[in-house]
């Protein structure tokens, strides 16, 4: 394996930021070693970080290799300055079982751009009847369990699978909807939706399954993890959870700090996400939830749809925007936080969710393994939709300013992206 | 002056106005032995419904008709979109068999703004989900500005909408049009029909408000399922409380105009006959509605040419001065 | 752009007394004859010979039309009807003396003749101008004149009761 030189660059872990070159020799961070690194990363005036770690990706293989695959996904994670990513299990076939979810690991590898972590739905198919097989799954590495794209809506069933998740080391992982007060929704419900005549995804139906998880979580002592929170009151939820000590955590998606429900007013269906762009007070307490830690990180909800799909009336288009590749951008120009507090919600708080703390997100010392991220922090640039290595398209941030910009990403020694070009 | 007609809030005062000075001109045509005149000879306006609409698509094929323009249907039970073919891909075909307008029907909010992302051609929003309906709009505006000679606005226009505001096309467009012109729109409706956010003044006491005076009563179609939507118990109450009853219309002042965009659910928003209200111009917004489209079709595609064409303009017309004594 | 005053208030109101004798001499009486004026600019015209008929003669009716919608340049410049058509009488069997202040290309007297003819079938149509600028590019001929004016086909002809000035 190459040795590899980051020099000058100003070095951000949870350990706190000094500039400092960074030397890594098969695939580990190294004190020092011996003759010329095989390559040498000029770091001056940039920021190199722990790699970043993606609680929410949708990789779409197996079943819409259309819309993206595990490698061309894996690529816009590396370009992201993502080093590890968690694949949602939403696939068809859905990631409910060792073999699929084998399946997914295998390709991850095979691309060689990012770890590629499956995570596996709760019940079978997503159907919201029967449990899968957690012992078998968390035996194979999954961490996460989630329906996600639905929520669990019986109560007896999340009941059962909180009690039954507990010991496995498995963190059960909610997309918080109460689908009957969602029916055909499409978009925030409140002005915007009502001017459009669009029917409207209520805030409350978010925030009645984050309550009911809290207090499922409350009864059966065991982890949950929340997903893209959206609303101000599901951020209040959370926080009065944490405080009451129970063992939750919570990811919001960088659309959710950024853009708001008035973008629907265009209809044009690349705004369509679930949950939806809401108001600007939700937007509010989303980043002050993430300043205060009671978000503990920023997940993409990377969700690709080729063009065809998005080219529809909003209520025929499916939800999902794409993340992983303008992630950083977004949160350093959106979020009035640290560039340390914004690398630990993208980092290592994210690794440690993910059940990859071992690997991911770790100080930038000797003896660790070296995935890692460079970037420059104060870059401000556009996103172009052609030069997406995502598969697909369906970006919402074209003409929104971004500032941050990965150059270059390592993977476990292996330098993955370099000088904001994939290297594979 | 625009390309499209897609709602009430983008076609503006003055192009309501504008509209409804040509309706005039438009239904002294349809007056005539003969309603025809040559104005679109050449034009072709496409008829899009992707959503059923025997009426609407009658009353705008037959405008386009009396303008000489020539017409096509597309309706969607007999389209290919069952095969597959994406709704821009339709639309991208047609526009290249040559259309000048689309008329556009169906049933998701927005799709005409997306129609008109896709062609040059002019777009006429028939109808886009509970979202619009600004010809329906245009159509009640003209029929009252013709009942009771209000050419000048509707400063001080007491109207109340009554129904099922929240999946209604039909009354957020009207509403906006009356608003436009002047008048006080109040909307009269259970808080489950009404949006979730509601911009107008609203009140579930329809007695009130006719108590109270209105000069139109518009009424809208209570539709069957929203039964089953529970958001409302059944029809029976719904009529005992927001229905056109024998005692509400007695109640009624006889200038009291009243409307419905039709079909009317005989029995339920309407409990009378239709016959026995001296006030209604139900039948009058039908009518209406062929030369309000007419205007609407003419002041699109007389400002959209088809063509660049070459023609030297060169007309007495370019003399005439601006006022006369 | 220069204004140039070719006729005075005086001028216009002799031309129109002379145009009235001319009608009611020319169909030897006003039996049937009916005057309708093509909007917008000879709605006025209309009325004014109309009332000087009236004054020599004795009441004839008087009617408008509109011809916006029987141009051959619609699409081609913003043609919009200047109000509604206005004719309560009968045109079968009638004369009727078509009139405009201004006759250029002939373009919109073919436009009001057409126009016309969805009210019936009139015994004749005549045509009345202020004034003929001449550039005709129709086989259109005036029956009585006020007025003939050389102008360049770039110039503006403005006619009212005020006078005629070009520009």
């Amino acid at each position: 394996m190459s040795t590899i030189l980051i020099s000058g660059g100003m070095v951000v872990d949870q350990t706190g930021a000094r500039t400092a070159d960074v030397l890594v020799a098969d695939g580990v961070i190294v004190e020092s070693h011996d003759g010329n690194p095989d390559v040498t990363i000029e770091a001056t005036g940039l920021t190199v970080t722990p790699g970043f770690v993606d609680l929410h990706t949708h990789l779409r293989e197996p079943g819409k290799e259309e819309a993206e695959t595990i490698e061309t996904g894996s690529r816009a994670a590396a370009l992201g300055g993502y080093t590890a990513v968690v694949a949602m299990p939403n696939t068809d076939p859905t990631q409910d079982c060792v073999s699929v979810v084998d399946f997914v690991r295998r390709q991850g590898k095979l691309a060689g751009l990012c770890d590629v972590h499956p995570s596996a739905s709760i019940t079978v198919g997503r159907a919201g009847h029967q449990l899968t097989p957690f012992a078998e799954l968390a035996e194979v590495g999954v961490r996460l369990f989630t329906d996600d794209g639905n929520g669990v809506q019986n109560p007896l069933l999340m009941r059962r699978a909180f009690e039954y998740s507990k010991g496995l080391g498995i963190t059960m992982a909610q997309h918080c909807e109460v689908e009957q007060l969602t029916d055909g929704a499409v978009m925030h419900e409140g002005d915007c939706c009502s001017h459009l005549g669009l029917p409207g995804w209520p805030a409350v139906a978010e925030e009645l399954m984050v309550h009911r998880d809290i207090e499922l979580v409350r009864l059966t002592g065991a982890p949950a993890h929340f997903l893209h929170l959206s609303t101000a009151k599901s951020v209040e939820l959370v926080r009065r959870a944490k405080s009451d000590g129970l063992p939750v955590t919570s990811e919001a998606t960088p659309h959710h700090i950024s853009l708001t429900d008035e973008l629907l007013r265009s209809y044009a269906a690349i705004y369509k996400v679930n949950p939806p762009l809401r108001t600007m007070d939700d937007v509010v307490a989303v980043r002050e939830g993430l300043s205060d830690g009671t978000i503990d990180a920023i997940a993409t909800d990377h969700a690709p749809h080729v063009a065809a799909t998005k080219e529809q009336p909003l209520d025929l288009a499916p939800p999902g925007m794409l993340g992983l590749e303008t992630a950083l951008g977004v949160c350093l120009a959106h979020l009035d936080m640290s560039v340390s507090d914004v690398v630990a919600a993208l980092s290592w708080k994210p690794a440690l969710i993910a059940g990859l703390g071992g690997l991911h997100g770790r100080p930038i010392v000797p003896g660790e393994p070296a995935n890692l991220t460079v970037f420059d922090a104060e870059e401000e640039w556009e996103v172009a939709p052609a030069q997406l290595a995502s598969k697909s398209r369906n970006t919402p941030f074209v003409g929104v300013p971004l500032r941050g910009r990965v150059k270059h990403t390592v993977l476990g020694g292996v330098v993955t992206v370099e000088n904001g070009v994939a290297t594979r | 002056m625009s390309r499209s007609l897609l709602s009430i809030e983008e076609l503006g005062v003055d192009g309501v106005q504008r509209v409804l000075e040509l309706a005039d001109t438009m239904a002294e045509v349809n007056r005539r032995p003969n309603p025809k005149v040559p104005a679109l000879r050449g034009r072709t306006v496409c008829n899009v419904f992707f959503e059923d609409s025997t009426r609407t698509r009658l009353s705008f094929e037959t405008a386009a008709k009396r303008l000489s323009a020539d017409t096509m249907t597309f309706a969607v039970s007999q389209s290919s979109l069952n095969k597959g073919e994406s709704f821009r891909d339709s639309i991208e075909t047609i526009a290249a068999m040559g259309v000048d307008a689309f008329v556009i029907r169906h049933a998701s909010a927005g799709a005409p703004w997306l129609v008109e992302d896709w062609t040059t051609a002019s777009v006429v929003n028939a109808g886009d989900g509970w979202h619009a309906h600004p010809t329906q709009a245009l159509l009640d505006v003209y029929t009252v500005r013709v009942a009771l000679n209000r050419t000048a606005g509707f400063d001080g226009l007491r109207v109340a909408v009554v129904g099922d505001i929240k999946h209604s096309r039909v009354a957020r467009s009207t509403t906006t049009a009356f608003k436009a012109l002047g008048a006080d729109v109040i909307w009269v409706a259970p808080t489950t029909l009404l949006p979730p956010v509601v911009g107008e003044t609203a009140t579930d006491r329809l007695d009130d408000v006719i108590g109270d005076g209105v000069d139109v009563l518009y009424m809208l179609r209570m539709q069957n399922e929203r039964m089953t939507e529970a958001l409302v118990p059944n029809l029976r109450e719904y009529t005992a409380r927001f229905g056109l009853t024998p005692r509400r219309a007695a109640c009624l002042a006889p200038s009291t105009i009243v409307m419905h965009p039709g079909p009317v659910n005989r029995g339920v928003e309407i409990a009378i006959d239709l016959g026995e209200l001296p006030g209604s111009v139900v039948k009058q917004q039908v009518t209406n509605g062929i030369s309000v489209r007419m205007a609407v079709l003419y002041d699109l595609l007389s400002a959209n040419p088809n063509s660049t064409s070459d023609i030297e303009i060169n007309d007495d017309v370019a003399a005439a001065p601006k006022e006369h004594p | 752009m220069s204004e140039k005053r070719v006729l005075e208030p005086d001028d216009v109101r002799r031309a129109v007394t002379r145009m009235a004798h001319e009608i009611i001499e020319r169909n030897q009486g006003l039996d049937g004859v009916v005057l309708i004026g093509v909007q917008s600019g000879g709605v006025w015209l209309a009325s004014a010979l109309g009332a000087e008929i009236a004054r020599i003669d004795s009441a004839i009716p008087v009617g408008s039309i509109d011809a916006s919608l029987y141009r051959d340049d619609i699409g081609l410049r913003p043609v919009h009807p200047a109000a509604v058509s206005d004719i309560d009488f009968d045109v079968d069997g009638a004369t009727i003396v078509l009139i405009d202040d201004v006759l250029f290309t002939g373009r919109t007297v073919r436009a009001a003749l057409d126009a016309l003819g969805e009210y019936g079938r009139p015994k004749a149509v005549q045509l009345a101008v202020l004034v003929d600028r001449g550039h005709r590019e129709l086989p259109i001929r005036p029956d009585f004149i006020g007025k003939n004016l050389p102008t360049s086909g770039d110039e503006s002809v403005s006619v009212t009761a005020d006078g005629v000035v070009i520009s």
